[in-house]
């Protein structure tokens, strides 16, 4: 336990010495907060023209009209675009640098390694998703947002993130090479986004199961405010199934040498 | 302490270590030497978990390497040839967080780091960051992480490899001072490197253990028959009647012609005898000039090229 809190620490540290941290972080708030000027411009605007027609004004609604966006954004922005940036390192640096080897032959867990440097990412990218915490707050600040959905949008995100990591991890895991650990993940992340689009052009049986695989059906549930256990759990099991491959990756190289 | 047994590690079709059997004592210094790819490095990742063997067993400290793995990984200190460095750490985190995944308990963990550092002698580094430390101070670092859990077993992978002269008199001084409660591996391409500092050597070339005994001994066993080498001015036919004919000598060779009747002759003699004054003596009392007398004994370097490269010649 006590070598997982220490990779877990070193991890963390180790990010926030190196500018990726900073790079991708900056470029997120900044994506981010362009959206939410965007959405709030919209708002204003249509709120304007519903001031003269008052039955637009009871189709109103802060969450949907800018939220709702907002969250759609930051999955796509964060965790498709900029994970894979974030985990390209996490397993490829130290097979670069030899310090595997060190980690391995001491007397630490594989799982734990590995959960350790899991929850370091993690970390991170709950404080990247937390910066955003304060348009909602601005929003409460001159209107009336429900924040019932807001904090699911949260939980979604949170749970989306997580599975996405897993897979950065296990990209990373393949290859000493950083690069290709980016591009490994961003293409998986990439066509567990695009099963979606997939489903709809199939029928049946087959049409269910990939719809149910489509990473994006069960966010967007999130987005719109339901918390239904059924994604919570594919989310779940989505991580622990990316964390045990994981494993067995880093296992599989022992044996490969 | 350490018991190998049969091992044999294969990466696909390519066989790294082929049925390798040794035992090290407790206290014993242990060299491996071979040429590079001679299975050295991966003897040592199956020594430390890093790898499990194909075939064979190892046990060190009582513990299977396999099997009771984390008991094995607790109980030695590991310096891969790649020293193993988060370069943008400083040196005293570093070996904190190290202290840390080698289970170290929190109250004892200061001592560890502070007594490591003196061992290694890094008090002027431990606050730089380690990418910007030299090469010496980087492996002197290396050797701090192996030892920070005081192991029992400590396995060193080329530990002088790229030093400068001092270095490696520095690195080798901290090594000899370790052996007694510490029992080591250690390997190397380079011979005096472990002629100087092991008790034993296993000598390795393709997975095989070609020989293995202490520096002295391989040195005595394997260098058979002795030679001179003579430089002398004379009518060659005469000189080697002559040489031939002396007791003690087995067998006489021109190798070269340096000039008019000058010729450089080996001479194999008996081990163990001295024919160099008797050599000298006979050649003045006929008159010949005589130019040059040398022993050419095989050094360790040549016994280990010798036996390195007749495995070749076999396969």
């Amino acid at each position: 336990m006590q070598g997982l809190l220490a990779i877990w620490e070193r991890e963390l540290k180790a990010y926030f010495i190196s500018p990726i941290f900073y790079a991708l972080t900056t470029v997120f708030i900044f994506i981010v907060s362009f959206m939410f000027y965007q959405q709030l411009g919209n708002y204003t605007g249509y709120f304007m023209q519903a001031a003269q027609y008052p039955t637009l004004m009871e189709r109103i609604n802060i969450n949907e009209m800018i939220m709702r966006p907002l969250f759609n954004t930051m999955s796509f922005v964060a965790v498709l675009t900029l994970m894979p940036m974030l985990t390209m390192r996490v397993f490829s640096e130290e097979k670069k640098s030899g310090t595997i080897e060190l980690l391995l032959t001491s007397p630490v867990k594989d799982w734990h390694v590995i959960l350790g440097k899991f929850l370091a990412a993690y970390t991170l990218y709950t404080v990247m998703i937390g910066l955003t915490m304060i348009y909602p707050l601005v929003l409460q600040a001159y209107g009336d947002p429900d924040w019932g959905p807001i904090w699911a949008g949260y939980l979604g995100l949170l749970l989306l993130g997580g599975g996405v990591i897993t897979i950065g991890l296990f990209a990373s895991s393949l290859t000493e090479n950083q690069i290709v650990a980016a591009v490994i993940c961003f293409g998986a992340a990439l066509i567990l986004w695009m099963m979606d689009v997939a489903a709809e052009s199939m029928t049946g049986t087959l049409g269910e199961i990939v719809g149910y695989l489509s990473v994006l059906r069960h966010y967007n549930t999130f987005e719109k405010g339901i918390i239904d256990s059924t994604d919570c759990l594919f989310f779940l099991s989505f991580i622990f199934l990316g964390l045990f491959i994981t494993v067995r990756s880093v296992e599989s190289t022992r044996w490969r040498g | 302490m350490i018991e190998v047994k049969n091992l044999t590690k294969k990466y696909g079709n390519f066989t790294a270590v082929r049925d390798v059997s040794f035992q090290v004592e407790k206290g014993e210094i242990l060299g491996f030497l071979g040429p590079n790819a001679a299975g050295k490095t991966t003897t040592m990742r199956v020594l430390t978990c890093f790898m499990p063997a194909t075939a064979g067993t190892a046990r060190v400290a009582g513990f299977d390497t396999f099997n009771q793995s984390l008991e094995v990984r607790r109980r030695v200190g590991y310096l891969p040839e790649n020293v193993p460095l988060y370069l943008d750490m400083r040196v005293r985190p570093y070996l904190e967080f190290i202290a840390r995944i080698k289970d170290i308990p929190s109250r004892d963990r200061k001592k560890a780091v502070n007594r490591v550092i003196e061992l290694a002698a890094l008090e002027d580094v431990e606050n730089r960051i380690i990418g910007h430390c030299s090469k010496g101070f980087r492996q002197r670092v290396g050797l701090a992480q192996a030892l920070i859990h005081d192991p029992d077993v400590l396995i060193l992978d080329e530990p002088t490899n790229g030093l400068d002269p001092k270095q490696i008199n520095e690195v080798r001084e901290v090594i000899r001072s370790l052996s007694g409660d510490h029992t080591i591996i250690l390997s190397s391409h380079i011979l005096p490197e472990v002629s100087k500092t092991c008790e034993r050597v296993l000598i390795i070339d393709r997975g095989r253990i070609v020989a293995g005994d202490t520096p002295a001994n391989l040195d005595a066993r394997l260098r058979g028959s002795q030679s001179i080498s003579v430089q002398i001015r004379g009518p060659v036919k005469e000189v080697m009647d002559l040489l031939k004919k002396k007791d003690g000598v087995v067998d006489v060779k021109t190798r070269s012609s340096l000039g008019e009747s000058l010729w450089q002759y080996d001479i194999d003699i008996i081990p163990g005898r001295d024919l160099r004054p008797e050599l000298a003596s006979s050649v003045v009392e006929n008159n010949w000039d005589l130019l040059e007398l040398t022993t050419a004994g095989m050094s360790l370097e040549e016994i280990f090229l010798e036996l390195t490269t007749q495995e070749e010649e076999v396969s």
